[in-house]
C-alpha cells in the first residue's frame, strides 16, 4: 500500500460513519478523522421517538461508542462545525479555527429540519424534533398535562406525537393535507391510520394551515388560515427536512436541492464525495435511511480504489415505528399511473388495509396498515422485480407453504436482510460460519442486525434457524392468541405506553376481544407495574378474585381467614364455631396450610360471614400470598433454635394482600429438622444455630423440588429482607401461572441471587421500594364486605316482576 | 323481535356491569344475564358439563367461559365454541326499555349441536 493518505469526514451522523464502517472493510491507507457538530457519539437517529418516550435511554441508541473510534484509530472531534472547505489548498476549516488536511473529503452533513414560515416560530416552547438534543429539550417540558400541539402528519410528526402523549402530554396532530403520511399511503390507508392515532388518544387534525403561532413570548397557541384557533404549551414543528447543502454551495460545489452526486457518489470536485441525505442523486433527495446505507457501500469501494458498484436510487421504504400501529409503504404508491392495477384488502373492524399497485405483473408499490407482517415479501418482489404472474391468485395471503422461510431459502447472498443497518444474507451466513453465531442476540451482537427498527428480526431468526447448526430459539412465548405478544414484551408495552387497563391493552395491541387466559395475565400485570394508577376491571378477573372466596365444584364457596402463621386463638376458633352454625356451613376442615376452611357457602352470604368472622382474608382463592407456614419454634419446643413463629408472622404480615403470578405459599422452621417443611414452599426459612437459610422455589405438588438455597444470613431482619427481595422479583420478572419453582429453573438460581440478594445495594433498595409502594396500595379484599366494588357484586339479583313460564 | 311472546321485566340495566353476567331466578328458571357493553344477552346459567355457574364466567368477546371447566358458549346462539362433548344452552330473546331489562322467558330456544362442529 502507497502512503497514508488523510480523509476528512464532515458529518458524525448514521451516513457518515456506516460509510467509514464500510471503508474499515476494504484495503485502505486512509488516516480518518471525523468531525461533528453534535457532541455525541454516533446515535441511531431513527429511533429518537423511542427515547423521547422513555422507551429507550440515550445510551441505548448509540451506534458507535467511543471505543469504536479508538479500536479503528479514527480521531473523532466531536462539537467541531466545518465553517468552510478551501479546495484550492485541501483544507477542511471548523468555525473554532481548527484546520484539517485532507486529500479525500466526504460531506455527511445530513438534512435539517423544515420550519415553514409561520408566524411566531421563535417563539419560546415551539421545537423542532431532530437530534438528540431536540429530544432532551422536548422531555424537559412534556409532563403530564402540558398541551402539546405537533405540526405536519409524516412519518416523524406520528412518532414525535406518540411519544409526547406516552409523556403524559395531551397530544394534536396538525397537518397541512387532508391525509396522514401522504407521501407513503393514500387517503384510504391515511384513514386507516388516523383511526388508529384517534384510538391511541391522540387527535388529528387535518387541512390545516397554521398561520401563527400566537403567545406572549411562550407559545400559547396556533391559529389556522381558517381562523380557528387551538391551545398549546409546547409546539413541535415536523414538517420535513431538507438537505444541509450550504458548506457545500459555499465550497462552490454543484448544489440543486442537495449535494449533486453521480452514481458514484462524487460530486463536481473529484477529490470531494457526498453520502446521506445532504446528497442529490438524479433529481432525488433522501429521508430514509435504508438508501443511505446503500450508499455508504458504493462510496466505500469509489473512494478505495474499487470504483464500480453503483447506487442507483433505492426504492423508497418506510415504516412508522409505533408499537400497535403497524404501517409500511414501499415503491411507487400512485395508482393513477398509466397501466397500475391495484388489489386491495380491507377489514375496517380490525383496522386493517392491505394495497398493491401491479404493473405489467411485479410489484410496484405496496401500502400495509394494521397489519406489516409480510412487508419482507413485498419489499422482496420489490427489489427483485419477481414476476407476479404465478402468484396472482394470493397476492394478499400467501398459501401456507410460502412462508418466511421458502422466501429466506430464495434469497441470494447479496440480499438485504435488514435493510437499516445494510446487513445481507450473505454477512449473516458470514457471522455464522466465522463468527460462530447462534442467537439473535449474538447475530445483532456482531453484525447489528435487527438493531434498527427491528422489523427483520423474523427474517433474521428464519435465517439463523436454517442455516446455525446449533440455533438456539429465544424462548419468548407468547400470552395467548389475543395478545400475541410475550409476557415480557407486554410488560414494557403496557409500562412503555402507559396503559392503564385491560380492556386498553386489548384494544391497541390485542383482538378487543381477550380471553379467560389473557385477561387475568393483563389484570395482574397493570396491578403490578402501577401498583393501583391503573383501573382495576373486575370483569377480566376470575371469579374467585372477584368476590374473594374460592369457587367449589357445585357454585358454592369456600372461606379461609386469615391466621397468620398458623396461630390462632380461642375468641377466633369461637367466632369460626358460630359463623359455621349461622350459615350452616357444610363443612369445616383444617387445611394443609394450617389454617381452617369454611366449605358450602353462598355468594350472597360471603360479606356477612367475614363481617361476622371479623378475619381478614387468607387470600386462599387468588393467585397471591397464600401463608406462611410455621413451626413452633425457640418458645415451646426443646429443638428450636430461632423463632420460626414470629418471624413467619412477620413475613406473612410484609406480604400478605398482594397478588403474584401464580400463589405463593412460604414456611419458615425453626431447626433443620423441617417440621413445616419450608424446604419445599415457594419461599422458605430454615432456622439454625446463629444464622437463617432463605430458600425459593421448593415444591410439594405434582412434582417435588428441593428448595434452592438463596443466601444464608445472621439476623432475622436480613432473612425477612432477602425473602421480600426474591419476592419482589418473582412478581416482576415471572410469566403468569409460572410458579416459582418454574421460574427459578428458567431464571438459574445464580441469575436470581446476582439480582436480588447480591445486587448492588441501590438496586436492592429499588426493589424494595417497589414492593413497599404495591403493599401500600394493598388492601385486605374483605373489606369489600362494606364497599363493595359494584352494587351488586355479592347480590343475587331479584326480578322486578315474577313469571310463571 | 319476537312479537307474541311475553316479556318479564327483570331488573335495571346498571345492575348488571360491563362483560359480566349476573344470576336471577325468575319463573321456575336460572338464567344469566350478561352485560356486552351495553348489549344484553341471557341464557341459561347451568353449564351442561356439570352445572357450573356461566353467570360468573370471563367474557371474551360474545362468548363466556364456564369458570368450572372452560367450556365456552357463544351468548347470542348458546352453542359451545369450546367443550369436550357437542353441548348447547338455551338463549333467551332480551331487550332493554327505559333502562330496564326484559327478557322472553318463554321463547328460549336451543339449536340443537351437531355432532362435528362442537367438538372441535
Amino acid at each position: 500500500m502507497g502512503e497514508t493518505k488523510q480523509l476528512v469526514v464532515v458529518g458524525n451522523g448514521m451516513a457518515g460513519v456506516a460509510c467509514v464502517e464500510q471503508i474499515l472493510k476494504h484495503r485502505h491507507n486512509f488516516d480518518i478523522t471525523i468531525f461533528g457538530d453534535e457532541t455525541h457519539a454516533n446515535y441511531n437517529r431513527i429511533l429518537l421517538s423511542m427515547v423521547l418516550a422513555g422507551e429507550k435511554s440515550p445510551d441505548d441508541i448509540v451506534l458507535n461508542d467511543e471505543d469504536w473510534y479508538r479500536a479503528n484509530g479514527i480521531r473523532a472531534r466531536l462539537g467541531v462545525r466545518i465553517a468552510s472547505i478551501d479546495r484550492d489548498h485541501r483544507v477542511a476549516i471548523g468555525e473554532n479555527g481548527e484546520t484539517a488536511a485532507f486529500d479525500k473529503l466526504i460531506l455527511a452533513t445530513g438534512s435539517s429540519a423544515l420550519v415553514p414560515p409561520i408566524a411566531g416560530s421563535n417563539k419560546k416552547n415551539v421545537h423542532v424534533f431532530r437530534t438528540l438534543d431536540d429530544a432532551r429539550a422536548l422531555m424537559e417540558k412534556s409532563r403530564p398535562g402540558v398541551k402539546a400541539v405537533v405540526i405536519g402528519g409524516g412519518l416523524l410528526g406520528l412518532e414525535a406525537a406518540r411519544g409526547l402523549q406516552i409523556r403524559g402530554c395531551d397530544v394534536t396532530v396538525v397537518h397541512l393535507l387532508g391525509t396522514l403520511m401522504e407521501r407513503q399511503l393514500d387517503p384510504t390507508g391515511g384513514c386507516f391510520l388516523e383511526r388508529k392515532m384517534e384510538a391511541l388518544g391522540i387527535r388529528v387534525l387535518l387541512d390545516r394551515q397554521t398561520q401563527a403561532l400566537v403567545g406572549n413570548g411562550r407559545v400559547e397557541g396556533l391559529k389556522f388560515a381558517t381562523g380557528e384557533e387551538l391551545d398549546a404549551d409546547l409546539v413541535v414543528i415536523a414538517a420535513g427536512i431538507r438537505p444541509n447543502t450550504e458548506l457545500a454551495r459555499r465550497a462552490g460545489l454543484e448544489v440543486h436541492r442537495g449535494i449533486l452526486v453521480n452514481d458514484y457518489l462524487e460530486t463536481s470536485d473529484p477529490n470531494i464525495f457526498a453520502v446521506g441525505e445532504c446528497t442529490e442523486h438524479r433529481g432525488e433527495t433522501f429521508g430514509l435511511v435504508a438508501p443511505l446505507f446503500e450508499q455508504g457501500k458504493v462510496l466505500a469501494a469509489t473512494i478505495t480504489g474499487n470504483r464500480g458498484p453503483v447506487f442507483s436510487g433505492a426504492a423508497p421504504a418506510a415504516k412508522l415505528k409505533i408499537m400497535g400501529v403497524d404501517i409500511f409503504s414501499a415503491g411507487r404508491i400512485d395508482d393513477t399511473e398509466a397501466g397500475v392495477e391495484t388489489v386491495r384488502f380491507e377489514d375496517p373492524g380490525q383496522g386493517v388495509y392491505k394495497k398493491l399497485l401491479v404493473k405489467d405483473n411485479r410489484l410496484h408499490g405496496v401500502i400495509l396498515v394494521g397489519d406489516a407482517s409480510d412487508e419482507h415479501r413485498y419489499m422482496d418482489w420489490l427489489r427483485r422485480a419477481t414476476d407476479l404472474a404465478p402468484k396472482r391468485s394470493h397476492l394478499l395471503f400467501p398459501p401456507p407453504a410460502e412462508d418466511l422461510g421458502l422466501d429466506a431459502a430464495q434469497m441470494s447472498e447479496s440480499d438485504t436482510v435488514c435493510g437499516c443497518l445494510g446487513v445481507t444474507k450473505g454477512a449473516v451466513i458470514e457471522a455464522v460460519h466465522r463468527l460462530g453465531v447462534n442467537t439473535l442476540a449474538q447475530l445483532k451482537d456482531r453484525t447489528r442486525a435487527s438493531t434498527g427498527c427491528g422489523s427483520c428480526t423474523a427474517l433474521c431468526q428464519q435465517l439463523l434457524r436454517a442455516v446455525a447448526p446449533e440455533f438456539q430459539e429465544e424462548t419468548k412465548t407468547t400470552l395467548c392468541a389475543c395478545v400475541p405478544f410475550s409476557y415480557e414484551q407486554l410488560r414494557d408495552i403496557v409500562r412503555g405506553q402507559q396503559l392503564k387497563s385491560v380492556q386498553e391493552v386489548l384494544n391497541v395491541y390485542g383482538n378487543r376481544k381477550g380471553c379467560e387466559v389473557c385477561k387475568p395475565a393483563l389484570s395482574y400485570l397493570l396491578d403490578m407495574v402501577w401498583c393501583g394508577e391503573h383501573e382495576e376491571d373486575r370483569s377480566a378477573r376470575f371469579i374467585n378474585e372477584r368476590v374473594h372466596a374460592n369457587i367449589q365444584k357445585d357454585g358454592s364457596f369456600s372461606v379461609v381467614p386469615r391466621m397468620r402463621g398458623g396461630v390462632t386463638s380461642p375468641d377466633e376458633l369461637r367466632r369460626i364455631a358460630d359463623v359455621a352454625d349461622k350459615y350452616r356451613v357444610r363443612m369445616v376442615k383444617v387445611t394443609g396450610s394450617q389454617r381452617l376452611d369454611l366449605l358450602g357457602v353462598r355468594k350472597e352470604d360471603l360479606p356477612r360471614i367475614w363481617a361476622d368472622l371479623g378475619m381478614p382474608s387468607g387470600q386462599a382463592y387468588s393467585k397471591g400470598v397464600r401463608m406462611v407456614k410455621t413451626c413452633v419454634g425457640t418458645e415451646f419446643c426443646r429443638f428450636g433454635v430461632q423463632d420460626s413463629t414470629a418471624a413467619g408472622i412477620e413475613l406473612e404480615r410484609r406480604l400478605e394482600n398482594l397478588y403474584t403470578p401464580h400463589k405463593v405459599k412460604m414456611g419458615a422452621v425453626g431447626c433443620p429438622r423441617n417440621c413445616a417443611e419450608a424446604t419445599v414452599k415457594d419461599i422458605g426459612l430454615v432456622g439454625q444455630e446463629g444464622s437463617w437459610q432463605v430458600v425459593v422455589g421448593g415444591a410439594a405438588g405434582k412434582n417435588v423440588r428441593k428448595a434452592d438455597l438463596l443466601i444464608t444470613v445472621e439476623t432475622t431482619q436480613e432473612a425477612l429482607e432477602a425473602a421480600c427481595l426474591f419476592f419482589q422479583y418473582y412478581r416482576e420478572n415471572a410469566n403468569y401461572l409460572e410458579r416459582t419453582y418454574d421460574f427459578v429453573e428458567r431464571t438459574g438460581i445464580e441469575t436470581v441471587r446476582k439480582e436480588t440478594v447480591y445486587a448492588p445495594e441501590p438496586e436492592r433498595r429499588k426493589i424494595l421500594d417497589r414492593l413497599r409502594a404495591s403493599k401500600a396500595i394493598s388492601k385486605d379484599a374483605w373489606l369489600e364486605r362494606d364497599s363493595p366494588a359494584h352494587p351488586t357484586q355479592f347480590v343475587q339479583i331479584q326480578p322486578m316482576e315474577n313469571a310463571f313460564v | 323481535m319476537i312479537p307474541e311472546c311475553t316479556w318479564t321485566r327483570i331488573t335495571a340495566t346498571e345492575n348488571i356491569p360491563p362483560r359480566e353476567g349476573r344470576p336471577i331466578r325468575v319463573g321456575g328458571l336460572n338464567i344469566a344475564i350478561f352485560n356486552l357493553n351495553g348489549r344484553f344477552l341471557t341464557i341459561d346459567n347451568q353449564c351442561p358439563h356439570q352445572g357450573g355457574p356461566l353467570c360468573d364466567g370471563i367474557v371474551a368477546g360474545a362468548t363466556v367461559v364456564c369458570p368450572l371447566h372452560g367450556w365456552r358458549f357463544d351468548l347470542e346462539t348458546g352453542m359451545a365454541v369450546r367443550a369436550s362433548l357437542p353441548a348447547c344452552i338455551t338463549t333467551y330473546p332480551t331487550r332493554v326499555e327505559n333502562g330496564i331489562i326484559l327478557v322472553a322467558l318463554g321463547a328460549g330456544s336451543r339449536v340443537e349441536p351437531e355432532n362435528s362442529e362442537a367438538a372441535a
